[in-house]
């Protein structure tokens, strides 16, 4: 029943939201993996960015897509916590606050499981959605995932527009067509820092390719 | 609203002629291409074989909704100017302070489709060029971002009058009373000026890629020629002759007059197109439409020719 209001909901709203209403211009959409396990990180401007991400993949595809989110923000409203569990079928995380964190929890645990089950984890690194068109700081978490699963392909995404469409604290929905670069998969090289800095240099590359709207 | 099923009873024979009448030029421009792919196989076709694959899904949506009733056609002409707003406000550089105007900018293109449906030429024709220009600057003041105010008034306004008031003039031609054009109605003036228009740019370009020596705004468009110019406006004022008995209420020396302002007007249409890109440094305006690139690159010229041919029409006859 969940799962049929799952694929009625992207092919209803989800997808022509996207797809229609939005509109994408993907430049190497051949560089998205095929099928799991992976992760896809991406820069995080709105909460339409896990809805683009999702359209990205083919249907037969949408039982794998698994947006990993801040349990702390999306399960605190109970109608909220059960769209994001059932119909984008979210992995929640604990963002690890200081002197709050739980020692005895791996906060990655339902990320690696899905992972061994051939998941395709959606990750923002930045871990909020912060300032329009501007990319904060990216977190650990991926790296410790890639060093648990070094076979595992973390292929990098930039999109840009989504800012536009519906900054943070705005309701209404600007439509503007959003530009997508995926990148090529980020080699594992060996320690967890260098990875992450590895995979925050590949998303800004790819922001380097696009088009330079003004923004202000 | 009547009781008829969805299906336009009322549809000219001169109209059905003239759908198929062009898709016997879309048959004709595929074996076309076919051919030119077989025989020179060491060159490229993949954009133009694209091109017209394309202009059959852009047909063939067009008949259907021809054939409908009126409104399916107006709804459709207004999703072509939601997407080719939508562009518009992809390319331009935007303020954040202004994302409820915009919002309320992309409001306007339902209510200016309404006033179509609705057969209401006062408020149609005031609509965008009155109470949309002054009430979004407005809003803009209100929220009190005076840094680049002028050029977010200015640059919003010129997308709206381009991709939303000039275009819906296509769709006022469907809501014209029927007795003034009893040959073929709306569906035939509509037919008629898209037909010319896009026949238009395709026989500038032809002509231009034959004959074309001398440039005619290096600056904006340098492959555009005088000949192609030329050549094109005289073709399209040719097919407009031909064509005028058929679909529109126009004599012969008024369809020439009809013949070079499209001509003329869809040339303006393209650069003025053409300009804006340059000004923001970009190719295609997206990559909607395979081989065309986005929708503002496909109606360009339309942006000029429907409200230039809509007065001309209803000045003479309505």
């Amino acid at each position: 029943m969940v799962r049929l209001l799952r694929v009625l909901f992207w092919i209803l709203i989800g997808r022509p939201l996207v797809l229609v209403v939005l509109g994408l211009n993907v430049r190497n959409h051949q560089g998205l993996p095929k099928h799991g396990p992976a992760i896809v990180v991406a820069n995080h401007n709105s909460h339409l960015d896990t809805f683009v991400l999702m359209s990205l993949f083919p249907l037969r595809l949408l039982g794998r897509l698994r947006p990993v989110a801040a349990a702390d923000y999306f399960l605190k409203n109970p109608l909220l916590a059960w769209f994001t569990l059932n119909i984008t079928n979210m992995i929640p995380i604990e963002r690890s606050r200081p002197g709050k964190l739980n020692r005895d929890a791996d906060p990655l645990q339902e990320s690696a499981a899905a992972l061994k089950a051939g998941d395709v984890l959606l990750v923002f690194p930045e871990g909020t959605r912060g300032e329009t068109e501007a990319l904060a700081k990216f977190k650990g978490g991926v790296a410790r995932l890639k060093e648990q699963f070094p076979d595992v392909p973390v292929i990098p995404i930039y999109m840009q527009g989504l800012g536009r469409v519906m900054p943070r604290g705005e309701i209404a929905l600007v439509p503007v067509v959003v530009d997508v670069f995926v990148g090529d998969p980020v080699p594992w090289v060996g320690h967890r820092p260098a990875f992450t800095q590895a995979m925050e240099q590949a998303v800004v590359a790819l922001k380097a390719q696009a088009p330079n709207r003004a923004w202000r | 609203m009547s009781n008829l099923p969805i299906i336009d009873l009322d549809m000219a024979p001169n109209v059905a002629i003239a759908i198929i009448a062009i898709y016997v030029l879309l048959v004709v421009a595929s074996l076309f291409t076919w051919s030119l792919a077989k025989r020179r196989p060491e060159r490229d076709y993949t954009e133009l074989r694209q091109r017209v694959r394309t202009w059959w899904v852009i047909v063939t949506l067009f008949a259907v909704a021809i054939a409908l009733k009126p409104i399916f056609a107006i709804s459709l002409l207004g999703f072509v100017s939601f997407l080719a707003f939508k562009e518009y406000i992809t390319l331009i550089p935007t303020r954040r302070a202004d994302h409820r105007v915009l919002f309320l900018a992309y409001l306007t293109i339902p209510i200016q489709y309404y006033w179509v449906a609705d057969g209401w030429y006062g408020m149609f024709i005031v609509f965008i060029p009155v109470y949309a220009f002054l009430l979004l600057p407005a809003r803009m003041v209100l929220i009190g971002e005076t840094d680049g105010f002028i050029r977010a008034a200015g640059t919003l306004h010129w997308g709206l009058m381009t991709t939303v008031f000039s275009l819906s003039h296509t769709a006022f031609l469907l809501a014209l009373p029927q007795s003034g054009n009893p040959v073929a109605g709306g569906d035939g003036l509509l037919l008629y000026l898209l037909l010319l228009t896009q026949l238009n740019d395709v026989a500038q370009y032809v002509w231009g890629k034959s004959f074309g020596k001398h440039k005619v705004v290096p600056k904006v468009s340098p492959k555009k020629t005088v000949e192609g110019l030329f050549g094109g406006i005289a073709t399209t004022a040719v097919v407009a002759v031909i064509a005028a008995p058929f679909l529109t209420p126009l004599t012969r020396w008024e369809a020439l007059a009809a013949g070079l302002l499209i001509g003329a007007a869809g040339f303006i249409g393209d650069i003025s197109v053409s300009a804006v890109k340059r000004d923001l440094g970009i190719k295609d305006s997206g990559n909607i439409l395979p081989g065309h690139g986005g929708i503002l690159d496909r109606v360009d010229s339309l942006t000029f020719t429907a409200p230039l041919f809509f007065h001309f029409v209803y000045y003479l006859h309505y």
